[in-house]
């Protein structure tokens, strides 16, 4: 008797393709996605951070550090932007606040010059290092900081060395002429031994003196808020449009939308009134979410209210179209619910709803490009995040317009099969 | 000009011809009665009607004015009442009447007025505002009417509006079918029940596999098909019948004879006129539950 039960059960599931698809396919789409994402298909590590470097220093030293810094395989190094001048302190921090990096390294003048403080106080100090951070990425500026403390001891060793008798020389009652004299002569043949032979040592960190800078969320009340809400706000956008997009198939299901049929109303104006519905319902919800999310968690809504306006109508738009396309490809309200799952899950999660696209691989980071809700959250993120003028909105509005339109005329063709029989 | 005349339509899907040259005319203040079993066609031909099935071949003319299917223009003074509960179950009868009032082109008094008339007609004025979906099958039945004549059609499709209704509710519909004929709205009204025809319909076009193969009152079909001939139906106690057509009513004595000399104990014996089961058998060779 269980084992009819069992067969039923089975049988049940190999003709319904939509619990096979939420069954099996869903699962395989995301474990691939999160093991390419956070696995970089069989590296060993996660995927660099990229760190842009202004020289302000110019000198041998600097030059080692920067060349220790390239040998770090957690790091990429970008010296200058793509077809520009090598950076300076304005350029880099300027070039993470575009949203084009997430850290940038400012290497000071005077650092070939200056020696590790062994203690605080120190009269001979070394100039800071400046880490301009967006930090919308979290990790990165904490993963520079601890590398750069090693790298300037691995790929300056003899400034480690010099500062360290130095420290010596004052706490440990003062040296003889003869053990400063010993003690230089070691140093040239270290230095000596290390150009023939140029391996890195392990060493400690904190020694260094890095400030850090946040670039975007300095000002802010609640920094991190306006990024999530972007993210989330989008995928909950997707979700309710094609939740609301299937009331087309319940209505064909019923006999209603053949009945509507009947009267006055055109596919088209059926098509055009379900588009604006839609539109109004997210509109409305990422209303209250951002209302909530200045209420609750300090969010400046009403600091961003135009180029929150201009993105809200602009997404909520392309949601409703691209709710409507879902509910035309599919032929049930079941066939909605596997395919939407699978869909609003896997674009959210490569278009950076469900962890930021800069954490991702270059390629996936490329592949969002191609969705629309990455341009979505793009926009918002510019309006919250990187407080962007009004005019930045330009191409993430073009793109979601133009796919919106894209979205109703498909659905529009698709539906054709409800028209005439 | 009848108010409607189907012109030798044909349609097929897959293959499978489900409408086959079918042609016939709906008279102007009559109640046309569309009568097959389950799977005749009769639901294909009212969408092919109401201009949402496109036929292969054939013209349905309303007025005498060809309308084409997808031309709801042509088809502005007629109304369809699905088979389907087609209606939104979360909204009330008088929100369900608002929305589809609306997308007949109705607003405001009119609207009101039509609405008003509406539930009257349907008998739920006192349920207007209470959500459809916790009403019964027969409420919901009358709801789908009265969406299908608020804008006041002077010609009504109702495709199978009894199926799953309890008796009281069947005879609340006939009520108000007999109203609208007062009214002189002419009717098509597709069942599989002959008792409904019988009852309500002046004319009858019967359906099988796709085709007519009847049409007239009850009385010219059975006429035409059986002629002067009675039925005698013999119930017996063991639950079996036996019936047979006949012209010599005094053949009754035979059976009830021949009954005794086999040791059959009988319960019951009547003389019937023919009915239209008798004339859908005749007609096809077949019952009409088969």
């Amino acid at each position: 008797m269980i084992f009819s039960i069992v067969r039923a059960g089975w049988m049940n599931l190999r003709r319904d393709r939509a619990a096979m698809m939420l069954s099996f396919i869903v699962p395989i789409v995301f474990f691939s996605i999160f093991a390419t994402v956070f696995g970089s298909r069989g590296d060993s590590g996660t995927s660099k951070i990229k760190l842009a470097v202004a020289d302000e220093d110019h000198s041998e030293r600097s030059k080692e550090l920067i060349d220790g810094l390239k040998s770090e395989t957690a790091l990429t190094i970008v010296e200058a932007p793509k077809d520009g001048a090598k950076f300076t302190a304005a350029s880099a921090e300027e070039y993470v606040r575009a949203g084009n990096i997430a850290v940038a390294l400012v290497v000071p003048k005077g650092f070939g010059e200056s020696k590790i403080s062994f203690y605080s106080g120190a009269k001979d100090k070394s100039p800071a290092f400046r880490l301009f951070a967006d930090t919308s990425d979290p990790i990165a500026p904490r993963v520079v900081s601890g590398l750069l403390q090693k790298v300037v001891m691995t790929a300056a060793p003899e400034l480690m060395m010099s500062s360290g008798i130095d420290a010596m020389d004052r706490f440990g009652g003062g040296l003889t002429d003869e053990q400063k004299a010993t003690l230089n002569g070691n140093m040239a043949s270290f230095h000596k031994q290390r150009a023939a032979n140029p391996t890195v040592s392990s060493a400690g960190d904190g020694l260094v003196p890095i400030e850090v800078s946040d670039v975007l969320g300095k000002t802010k009340k609640n920094p991190l808020v306006a990024f999530y809400a972007a993210g989330i706000g989008v995928m909950f956008l997707l979700f309710t449009a094609s939740n609301a997009g299937g009331a087309l198939l319940e209505e064909s299901e019923s006999g209603t939308l053949d009945r509507i049929l009947t009267t006055r109303v055109t596919l088209t104006t059926l098509l055009l009134g379900k588009l604006v519905y839609l539109w109004t319902l997210g509109l409305v919800q990422l209303v209250v979410m951002f209302v909530w999310g200045a209420i609750a968690f300090k969010l400046e809504l009403l600091k961003h209210l135009g180029g929150f306006a201009i993105m809200a109508l602009a997404t909520s738009l392309t949601t409703a179209a691209f709710g409507l396309l879902l509910a035309s490809v599919s032929r049930t309200r079941a066939q909605l619910g596997a395919i939407s799952t699978l869909t609003v899950l896997t674009i959210s999660a490569i278009g950076g709803s469900m962890f930021p696209r800069f954490l991702m691989p270059a390629s996936f980071q490329k592949a969002g490009l191609v969705l629309f809700n990455s341009w979505a959250i793009d926009g918002f993120t510019n309006v919250f995040w990187r407080e962007a003028p009004l005019s930045s909105l330009v191409t993430p509005v073009a793109v979601l317009i133009g796919c919106a339109l894209l979205f109703f005329v498909s659905a529009r063709q698709l539906t054709r099969r409800w028209e005439l029989a | 000009m009848h108010p409607i005349t189907i012109e030798s339509v044909v349609k097929s899907f897959g293959g499978r011809r489900v409408l086959d040259a079918i042609s016939f005319e709906l008279r102007d203040r009559e109640v046309l009665g569309l009568l097959g079993p389950n799977g005749a066609g009769k639901s294909t031909l009212v969408r092919t009607i109401m201009g949402r099935v496109l036929p292969d071949s054939g013209d349905v003319r309303i007025h005498g004015n060809l309308a084409p299917a997808g031309d709801n223009a042509a088809r502005a003074g007629v109304g369809v009442v699905p088979q389907e509960i087609a209606l939104y179950p979360l909204l009330s009868p008088r929100e369900n009447l608002v929305v589809f009032g609306r997308y007949y082109g109705l607003s405001g008094a009119t609207l009101n007025s039509a609405i008003d008339e509406a539930l009257e007609w349907a008998g739920l004025s006192d349920r207007a505002n209470e959500p459809s979906k916790t009403f019964s099958g027969g409420m919901k039945r009358r709801l789908n009417m009265a969406a299908g004549v608020l804008h006041k059609p002077r010609v009504l499709l109702l495709d199978e509006p009894t199926v799953g209704v309890d008796p009281q509710s069947r005879e609340r519909i006939y009520t108000m079918i007999e109203q609208l004929r007062v009214n002189g709205v002419s009717l098509i009204y597709t069942t599989h029940y002959m008792e409904e025809v019988e009852r309500l319909c002046d004319r009858i076009v019967i359906i099988d596999h796709g085709r007519v193969v009847g049409t007239g009152t009850k009385d010219e079909l059975v006429r035409a098909t059986i002629g002067s001939q009675r039925e005698i139906v013999v119930d017996f106690a063991d639950g079996t019948r036996e019936t047979r057509l006949t012209d010599d009513p005094g053949e009754m004595l035979h059976v009830l004879s021949a009954a005794e000399a086999r040791g059959a104990v009988v319960r019951d014996v009547r003389l019937k006129s023919p009915s239209l089961e008798n004339v859908f058998l005749h007609l096809t060779g077949r019952e009409l539950r088969e």
